[in-house]
């Protein structure tokens, strides 16, 4: 292995920053698949993890993070890690304003006292709660169609997982 | 043949083969959905029931010996095919499509739950992510009975006759034999019995608030699990494993 020695911190602030293919607005520590980067007799480790088992994004996110790798000269491998499963409220809360920013409205915390369904989604064009349901499923495994019903702007939703 | 196979690998390929065949199933339905909301959807189904498939067939080709997961799907004989014979069933008419989901739904999602406890690790971790999958496809499905079938007498009358349609395959989607029983004395495979009193009370609920009644012929269809399928499966396979017989080891 090359004797090359690299800052870990450096090195996962990096890789962090790849962007999600999908949602190019989100990196991959936004969303929170980035779980680890590490040193191992065989060289780094980066392990992430699946937001969906079918998620097409996973292969082209782990070729990004052999490229980093390859930039700084080191040897390494990406593992996948698929316990504990990836939730939504891994995402961070900068992730989830540039989120809203972008136009798709976050994920609503699944961790918490009260029912999922009594918070309501707002619309990312005008903040209106008054929103309903078009399509369970979206042009992403990760996201529905919603309608806002003050501003009849169809949006994307970032769905709770 | 099936004997020879170590029995993990056997419990492996039955629940990757179900995706499998079943993501194939959904897949022949894209740019066909009557709305485009739903050929979205359709299309979310069968990536999600393929990305459990590879996932699993990816264990079972590591401990094997084979190559990768591609070559087990793609280059295995109808009789080296694991899955239950309702995932075969073709798609008919959309009453049909979605009763064969609600089926497989309403079995996946507790199973899947027993699963993400298995002491196999990486099983357990691949499972607790499908579980997700599936109570959100049973949300769907079950929204869709309960629309058809309470819905007009001709809506009602086509998903009945889908349910009637589908019933006949659900003991084989919780067929099991011997060969799992070690793994189950070693915790790595679940116990049906609880899952299978989960699939019952969803169809009772589901069933009640969409009025729609379990067919009165007891008749069932086994022989899935042990490579035995109906004459549907062999064309399915042909055409999903066309490309990659003629051109081994293909990519793209």
């Amino acid at each position: 292995m090359n004797s090359t020695r690299v800052d870990l911190v450096e090195l996962r602030a990096e890789i962090g920053e790849i962007p999600d293919p999908e949602v190019p607005v989100l990196t991959i520590a936004d969303l929170g698949i980035l779980r680890s980067v590490e040193e191992s007799p065989e060289g780094i480790v980066v392990t992430i993890t699946p937001t969906y088992s079918g998620c097409p994004a996973m292969h082209h996110i782990e070729q990004e993070v052999l490229g980093v790798l390859a930039a700084h000269h080191v040897e390494g491998v990406v593992a996948m890690a698929f316990s504990p499963a990836w939730s939504t409220d891994w995402m961070t809360d900068v992730g989830r304003e540039k989120l809203g920013a972008y136009g798709i409205a976050p994920p609503r915390p699944l961790e918490t006292s009260i029912s999922i369904r009594q918070v309501k989604i707002s619309c990312p064009q005008c903040s209106s709660t008054d929103t309903e349901l078009i399509n369970r499923f979206g042009s992403t495994a990760c996201k529905s169609l919603r309608r806002c019903l003050d501003c009849l702007e169809p949006f994307d939703h970032f769905k709770e997982f | 043949m099936i004997d020879e196979r170590p029995p993990l690998v056997t419990f492996l390929l039955r629940i990757a083969d179900d995706n499998l065949v079943l993501a194939q199933r959904l897949g022949e339905l894209i740019s066909w959905m009557p709305e485009l909301e739903e050929d979205i959807a359709i299309a979310n189904l069968s990536l999600d029931h393929l990305g459990q498939a590879t996932a699993f067939l990816g264990y079972a080709a590591e401990l094997t010996g084979t190559s990768d997961a591609d070559q087990l799907a793609m280059t295995r004989n109808e009789r080296e095919f694991l899955n239950s014979v309702m995932v075969e069933r073709p798609n008919g008419d959309f009453g049909q499509t979605m009763a064969r989901q609600f089926f497989v739904d309403a079995y996946q999602a507790p199973f899947y739950r027993a699963l993400a406890d298995s002491a196999d690790e990486r099983i357990a971790g691949v499972a607790a992510k499908a579980e997700k999958e599936s109570r959100y496809h049973l949300e769907y499905s079950s929204s869709w009975l309960t629309r058809l079938g309470d819905g007009t007498e001709e809506s009602h009358r086509r998903m009945q006759a889908g349910i009637d349609q589908m019933w006949p395959f659900v003991d084989d989607l919780f067929a099991t034999d011997d060969i799992e029983i070690q793994l189950r004395v070693d915790g790595i495979a679940p116990e049906l019995v609880d899952v299978r009193r989960s699939f019952d009370e969803t169809v009772t609920n589901v069933f009640a608030s969409a009025r729609l009644s379990v067919p009165a012929d007891p008749y069932q269809r086994l022989g899935g699990r042990r490579g035995f399928h109906s004459e549907h499966l062999g064309p399915l396979l042909a055409e999903m494993q066309s490309l990659y017989r003629a051109m081994p080891g293909v990519s793209w």
